[in-house]
């Protein structure tokens, strides 16, 4: 049983943890025991994490503790526990980037991000849950279980970061860093009630991270407050050499556009509502509810002294195909480091067969479907003969894309939309329809392809389940999305009278 | 035609030792879509050994995805630059100086064969060559 004290703690945003640790008011031990407790009670059922330390975790946290009882200077992060995706490499922790064919391999490095949350003073509790290889909408494609959503735990929790929203979402975790390749950390926390932040492709530091679509692939925040997410974002963000495509600027500023926002301070911004993503024509497989808390939510920033128009981004209507065509390819070939002989499984090397056999066998029994298929699908779309039909042609959809965002920056500050067309549907309702399940993305791939910052905050329920509202802004322009984050979710908690996941704490409590 | 470093690796794994030009390449029968056969030859490509229960399922499902796909085919394209990355870095240059490499015996520590300080990999060359 947990004991009521602790219970509180999990429901608490890290803000507010981070200040009782400063103020002597809470331990890092008694903290981290709160969420290996819950972790214990629910995620048998949740599924949100695939490895948990409780030992190593209770350890660091009695480090941290007598680090601040001998006096030590320490950072606000000191303490506060995380979670990782379990796509991020972690020194001597299990990595499985939800995958077979890496069960039980231990890396021997930590990826950047890993690096600075350490070097920060946060305490592991452990690894996520997430699609094989990140390659999903509900993370059913782990190869080890499905996660469940803690607002119904027959629902799907979004994907391919469903172990981290859940994580959050649920209590078994204050935060967690999850990935964005095409909406892999938007679309979970629009389906479990975070604020989830794509940073800026190259903003964040991919050393380290298994990779999937390596031009798309990028690490970012998931938290229960927009406060949070630019917390752990500014703590992860910045420079890294040991990324070549990382962005040479200065680490950025974003807590400071959290204040402001909060404040409501909107007077002048101008933002775009984008036609194709659910507007008059573009409604097709659009919640109504959705479409309606997405109309009220810009409504909202309009009562805050916003210019509100609508813009047409008519490339955004090929996104879809385009990033399908895009990802699989660069899976196919970053895919192809998984071959059984340097780290994880190896399948049928006893002396008869070849190393190629060996290979295929390896890579047979340890990767799932999805994986499969977009290996397959990839290594068409590269094939000579089809690449300048369908990879090539992709790219230059993806041209279009950006230049239709470049226009459309030229008029407003930020554009916004819903995050998904749905809530989060019914565990198994789309897994053996890989179409239906791409379109989970349709709002977020824009932004993907054209390597652009954009979040998701909670904007209200539809059929009592969470929907996102989604802001996304110019490259390196994160701070715009912080800014109208904090300020839909400061208005929303005044008018609700308590924070949006208040409601699943309630919910829980009934 | 710019010349994305994915694709250089993607066809490189593909085309090793397949004399890929002289094998029926899919929809090289003018068939719309992946067939059966399309599949196991790309499968072969890509270094999978599907099952046969694979085969079939995934023959239908991926010619339904690559007819959705095909959709990027509708943009007028004529004179657009296809673009490969998001950030416009090139070059990225650093100090020419060693730096520590990763301990030897804690990287073979997680290989599933390892040999004299090596890994250790199933025979490359058959008994006949």
């Amino acid at each position: 049983m947990t004991a009521p004290v602790n219970t509180d703690l999990t429901q608490l945003d890290a803000a507010e943890l981070g200040r009782r640790l400063a103020a002597g008011e809470t331990s890092s031990v008694e903290l981290t025991r709160a969420y290996l407790d819950r972790i214990a009670a629910q995620d048998g059922v949740l599924g949100a994490y695939l490895h948990v330390d409780a030992e190593a975790a209770l350890a660091r946290a009695d480090e941290v503790d007598a680090a601040r009882a001998a006096g030590a200077e320490l950072g606000p992060l000191a303490g506060l526990p995380v979670a990782l995706k379990d796509v991020f490499v972690t020194e001597g922790v299990p990595t499985t980037s939800g995958s077979k064919i890496l069960e039980g391999w231990r890396p021997p490095y930590d990826a950047t991000v890993a690096a600075r949350l350490k070097a920060a003073g946060t305490v592991l509790l452990g690894k996520t849950n997430m699609d094989e290889f990140a390659m999903g909408s509900s993370t059913e494609n782990s190869a080890y279980r499905p996660t469940r959503n803690p607002w119904d735990p027959d629902r799907i929790p979004g994907g391919s970061s469903g172990g981290s929203s859940t994580a959050v979402a649920g209590g078994l975790a204050p935060w967690a860093l999850g990935t964005d390749t095409g909406g892999s950390i938007r679309q979970p926390a629009a389906m479990t009630g975070l604020v989830g932040h794509k940073p800026t492709y190259g903003a964040v530091s991919r050393y380290g991270l298994i990779a999937f679509s390596s031009s798309l692939d990028q690490a970012g925040p998931m938290a229960r407050t927009v406060l949070d997410a630019a917390t752990l974002h500014e703590a992860i963000g910045g420079h890294d050499r040991c990324d070549s495509t990382s962005i040479d600027a200065p680490a950025p500023v974003l807590v400071t556009a959290v204040q402001e926002g909060a404040r409501g301070e909107l007077a002048g911004l101008r933002v775009g509502v984008v036609r194709e993503l659910g507007g008059d024509g573009h409604t097709d497989g659009y919640d109504p509810g959705v479409l309606d808390r997405v109309r009220e939510t810009v409504e909202l920033l309009e009562g805050m002294g916003a210019e509100v128009r609508e813009v047409s981004c008519p490339a955004f209507d090929l996104a879809l195909p385009a990033y399908y065509l895009i990802a699989p390819s660069e899976a196919s070939s970053n895919l192809a480091r998984f071959e059984g002989m340097r780290f994880g499984l190896r399948v049928g090397d006893d002396g008869s067969h070849s190393l190629e056999e060996v290979m295929s066998l390896t890579r047979e029994q340890g990767f799932g479907p999805e994986v499969k298929r977009r290996i397959v699908l990839g290594t068409y779309a590269l094939s000579a003969g089809y690449y300048d039909a369908y990879y090539g042609q992709a790219q230059k959809v993806r041209t279009l894309i950006t230049r239709d965002f470049t226009s459309a920056f030229d008029d407003v500050d930020v554009l916004v939309s819903p995050t998904s067309p749905t809530v989060a549907w019914p565990i198994g309702a789309r897994v053996d329809d890989p179409l239906a399940m791409y379109a989970a993305d349709l709002c977020t791939l824009p932004a993907s392809l054209a390597g652009l910052p954009a979040i998701s905050v909670p904007c209200g329920l539809s059929e009592g389940l969470p929907v996102g509202f989604q802001v996304m802004a110019p490259a390196l322009a994160d701070d715009r999305c912080y800014r109208v984050a904090a300020a839909v979710e400061a208005a929303l908690d005044a008018a609700r009278g308590s924070r949006f996941l208040d409601e699943l704490t309630r919910r829980a409590a009934a | 035609m710019s010349t994305p470093s994915t694709q250089e690796t993607a066809e490189s794994q593909a085309s090793a030792g397949l004399g890929r030009d002289d094998v029926a390449g899919p929809g090289r029968d003018d068939v719309a879509g992946l067939g059966r056969d399309d599949v196991a030859h790309l499968a072969r490509l890509a270094r999978l050994a599907l099952t046969d229960e694979e085969l079939d399922h995934f023959a239908g499902q991926l010619s339904a995805v690559l007819d959705a796909v095909a959709a990027v085919g509708k943009a007028d394209t004529g004179d657009v630059p296809p673009m490969t990355h998001a950030v416009p870095l090139t070059n990225v240059t650093r100090e020419d100086v060693v730096t520590p490499s990763l301990p030897r015996d804690v990287v073979l520590a997680q290989a599933p064969a390892a040999e004299d300080d090596r890994f250790r990999v199933p025979q490359i060359l058959g008994e006949e060559e």
